[in-house]
């Protein structure tokens, strides 16, 4: 029955989905910029790079706001089984976030050059921090929490095993390789190149992760399996590594001949793909192994009131935050640049 | 103290986190609006001074709001690892607030404040001014939904409890406006002006000392500094006394909606009327009295009731295990109080001292107001203590103890997070606060500089920079001293 009970969790479900995925995509790409700091020792060329994120980052963050106080919001039973589940994780991860977040700052205000050294550590460290405990949340998820009643009824290091510790690093080397091509589509000269070099190593890389975690996830729990094998999840499932190849030429061939911006979209592609398939893993399942997104969910009272709004101010904010990117389109330089 | 178990850490790790937190959102929601002020004056007058001071006063906003966005991150999170009993209940009702809080606010704030920052070279004055604007209303947009939520976990209404223990929602339009929300908003609100406004003042009145012997040696005075103390002290003189209406309007709410809280706040143990007022006294939670006092008669029915006689409830009118802490608020407001007088004071005398035209003159008021400077957060912290411990042993007042509210988590995690905050909290914040200091302690120049030194946020290409820019490397030294010149 096509009842608002059953409907409303849908919606959200999804709306929840796109508010990650934006925030993998775009806070992706300035932690992966913030990771790339370990292999670009030059002062200026620092200087550009964070340049080239720094108007954005924040309104980048707030996706992450939007994905926690959502699930709070809508699925309140989820939200409060997965955070005290990650708790070790998602500690780490706001603790990683906030060295990372007042560096940005913090770097331009110190007087010495050894401070300077230690806030550059603390933003490449915090990035990529931050990158290892989100992957490490995702593995964790992916892998089934114990639920009782309606609490989380398992340890503190439950979810730590190979697949998480993989997936920690898939989703490192995956922000690595997002702010690598940002950086060849915003900046010119050698430290362009340079990253071109290294987005070719990273695709290599990802593909490879990207395999290795799209072979290990079916064999976790055998509701994934037959989803990605049995009909109808097939028709699915099995486009996306011809998709995923299709992409990877568009990458290689982009970088290859020196287009700037192909590599970045072609790798936002990857990221969309391998949401995709999470989510026909474990869809309808919002905690699997157990809760599924109509059990999650807050009453549909609260979901459609925050959906009213939430449908006139997404497109809103969608709006003025492309605005905004408008705003500080084109190549980023060094302070010389212009004047 | 209190014992080590995971509950009690839990409390802890919060209560540290938020007092953290809430330091920066009443710079962030202060800062805001006076920046906003600046630059309408500079616009509507053309005089360099406002452009000079917004110029200023935008780099420490930026410091500032960036600690704010880290350690609010850290709240958002910690409802669901730390209190997830309580975020499963109460999340049907207080969640979807805190979603329109994101909506609204957050994304508002963060969507304009990359221009607000680094593109008034982009996008000219006048859509600046509108980004300047639009991040200032963000950040009260902000306060009014979290506030709500606060107010309606103070006094609920609006909802109804199902058979598994949840809140769901009846009425939105009760929930969203409980009845303390009215009184707590603009407290907070203009608790934040206050702040702001003492730490204007401050840095105001700072700077005006430091170069008295100069203007004394006939060098002509810093207009910006001047201007700057003058707006500060306008403030003082304004709104601490509305502050002091407006928190006398919050007790009677109170005593009308919490009354074991005014109990525990006045530190009364017996039901009386006409009450007195204990000024001072040490209230003692296990014997049931308040020691030492100090009292003057007939003065506590006057403040509640505003009438001679009327009652005033006294702690053991409600079970042992019903009451809060009467240790802890009774000096936290008394704190708070004290320095919602002193503000006040401030503003009275500045008032006569302009009318004197000496407002420049009597170094005593700047070095009080530089005193002062941190007054206003102090207040702040010391307000949200009283409205916190005394909602306790509630989470949702009357319906859901904290002791119930508990994610399932261990006393070693919990305490080893609590550790972890503590180490990161006291690293990064004792640096950002150390280039607060430092920017402050550094006078506004004429053409003050748009972006410090070695940070050159310009996109090169399209739009070049506008006439009258500050030319590359010419006072972009922040750190040369510039008193001199
Ligand atoms: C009265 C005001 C007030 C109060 C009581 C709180 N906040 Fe706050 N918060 C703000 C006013 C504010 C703000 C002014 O809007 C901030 C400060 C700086 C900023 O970036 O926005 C902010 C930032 C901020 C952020 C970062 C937003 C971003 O990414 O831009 C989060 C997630 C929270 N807060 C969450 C909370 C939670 C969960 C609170 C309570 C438990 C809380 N805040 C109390
Ligand atoms: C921002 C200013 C705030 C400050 C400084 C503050 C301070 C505190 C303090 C000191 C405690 C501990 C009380 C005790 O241990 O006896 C506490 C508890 C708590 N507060 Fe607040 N609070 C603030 C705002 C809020 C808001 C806006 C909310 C809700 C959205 C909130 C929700 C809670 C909860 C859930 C607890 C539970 C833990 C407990 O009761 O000990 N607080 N807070
Ligand atoms: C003499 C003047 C003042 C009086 C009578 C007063 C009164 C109060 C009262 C009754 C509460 C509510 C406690 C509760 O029931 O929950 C409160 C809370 C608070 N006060 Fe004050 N206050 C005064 C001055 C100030 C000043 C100067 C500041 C800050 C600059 C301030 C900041 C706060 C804050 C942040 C809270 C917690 C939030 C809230 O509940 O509104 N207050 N005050």
């Amino acid at each position: 029955m096509m009842t608002q009970a059953y409907l409303l969790p849908i919606i959200w479900a999804g709306l929840i989905a796109f508010a990650v995925l934006a925030y993998v995509v775009l806070d992706g790409f300035d932690l992966g910029v913030g990771i790339l700091f370990a292999i670009e020792g030059d002062r200026e060329e620092r200087n550009v790079m964070i340049n080239a994120i720094a108007p954005m980052w924040d309104g980048n963050e707030t996706w992450l706001v939007l994905g926690g106080g959502g699930l709070f919001a809508v699925f309140p039973l989820a939200y409060a089984v997965i955070m005290p589940a990650m708790y070790p994780t998602i500690i780490a991860m706001l603790l990683a976030l906030i060295f990372r977040g007042v560096a940005f700052e913090f770097r331009f205000r110190t007087q010495s050059a050894r401070g300077r050294v230690l806030w550059d550590v603390a933003f490449c460290g915090g990035s990529a921090l931050a990158a290892f405990a989100q992957g490490l949340t995702l593995g964790g998820l992916l892998q089934g929490i114990k639920v009782t009643g309606r609490a989380y009824a398992g340890g503190w290091w439950d979810w730590l095993d190979g697949f998480t510790v993989l997936c920690g690093v898939a989703v490192l080397c995956g922000y690595a390789l997002l702010g690598a091509t940002w950086l060849v589509w915003r900046t010119e000269g050698a430290l362009q190149r340079r990253n071109a070099r290294a987005a070719e190593a990273l695709g290599f890389i990802v593909l490879c992760f990207i395999g290795a975690v799209s072979l290990w996830t079916p064999l976790l729990n055998p509701i994934f399996y037959h989803r990605w094998f049995d009909w109808p999840g097939v028709a699915l499932t099995a486009p996306v590594p011809v998709l995923v190849a299709l992409l990877a030429w568009g990458f290689w061939v982009g970088l290859r001949r020196g287009h700037h911006i192909t590599p970045f979209l072609c790798v936002i592609g990857w990221f969309v793909l391998c949401f995709a398939g999470l989510g026909i893993s474990i869809w309808p399942m919002m905690v699997p192994p157990s809760i599924t997104i109509w059990q999650a969910a807050s009453p549909p009272s609260s979901q459609m009131f925050l959906l009213v709004g939430a449908s006139v101010l997404i497109p809103i904010i969608l709006a003025y935050t492309g605005y905004s990117y408008w705003v500080f389109r084109g190549k980023v330089g060094a302070h010389t640049s212009y004047h | 103290m209190f014992p080590l178990d995971a509950f009690h850490l839990a409390r802890a790790q919060f209560a540290f986190t938020l007092i953290f937190h809430i330091v920066f959102p009443a710079f962030s929601i202060g800062l805001a609006s006076y920046l906003a002020v600046l630059e309408g004056m500079w616009l509507r007058t053309g005089q360099q001074v406002y452009l000079d001071l917004f110029r200023y006063w935008v780099k420490i906003f930026s410091i500032g709001f960036a600690m704010g966005v880290v350690s609010g991150l850290v709240m958002s999170y910690q409802f669901g690892t730390n209190w997830g009993a309580f975020s499963d209940r109460a999340g049907p009702v207080i969640g979807p607030l805190m979603g329109y809080e994101v909506l609204t606010a957050f994304f508002l704030e963060a969507g304009f404040l990359g221009v607000m920052l680094f593109g008034m070279q982009k996008v000219g004055p006048r859509l600046h001014f509108a980004a300047t604007c639009l991040v200032a209303v963000g950040t009260l947009i902000s306060a009014f939904w979290i506030l709500s939520v606060n107010s309606w976990m103070q006094t609920p209404r609006g909802y109804t409890i199902a058979p598994d223990g949840r809140f769901l929602p009846a009425d939105w339009l009760a929930i969203i406006f409980n009845p303390s929300f009215f009184v707590r908003l603009p407290h907070m609100v203009l608790a934040s002006y206050l702040s702001v406004a003492f730490v204007v003042g401050a840095v105001g009145a700072f700077h005006i000392l430091r170069e008295r012997p100069l203007v004394r040696a006939g060098k002509p005075p810093n207009p910006a500094v001047r201007t700057m103390f003058s707006m500060a002290m306008w403030m003082a003189t304004i709104v601490a006394p509305a502050q002091i209406l407006m928190g006398d309007i919050h007790g009677l709410n109170t005593l009308k909606y919490q009354p074991a809280k005014i109990a525990a706040m006045e530190g009364d143990w017996d039901s009386s009327g006409p009450a007195p007022e204990i000024l001072f006294g040490i209230p003692d939670m296990k014997n049931e009295v308040t020691r030492y006092k100090i009292e003057i008669p007939y003065a506590g029915s006057l403040i509640l009731t505003h009438t001679l006689d009327g009652r005033v409830p006294g702690l053991k009118n409600f079970p042992r295990a019903d009451r809060p802490d009467s240790t802890i608020v009774f000096f936290s407001f008394r704190g708070m109080i004290a320095i919602g007088f002193l503000m006040a004071g401030i503003g009275l005398w500045s008032l006569f001292l302009r009318w004197r035209r000496a407002l420049y003159e009597n170094p005593w008021l700047q070095r009080a107001v530089v005193a002062m400077g941190p007054a206003g957060f102090a207040a702040v912290i010391l307000g949200w203590i009283t409205t916190e411990v005394g909602r306790q042993p509630y989470t949702v007042y009357g319906l859901m103890r904290t002791a119930d509210s508990m994610s399932p988590i261990g006393t070693v995690g919990v305490a080893t997070s609590l550790l972890a905050f503590i180490v990161v909290y006291a690293i990064v914040f004792t640096a950002g606060i150390t280039y607060l200091l430092r920017l402050m302690g550094r006078p506004p120049v004429r053409g003050e500089p748009d972006h410090p030194a070695g940070q050159p946020i310009r996109t090169a290409g399209i739009t070049p920079g506008p006439a009258g820019a500050v030319p590359e490397g010419a006072s972009h030294d922040l750190h040369r001293p510039v008193l001199a010149e």
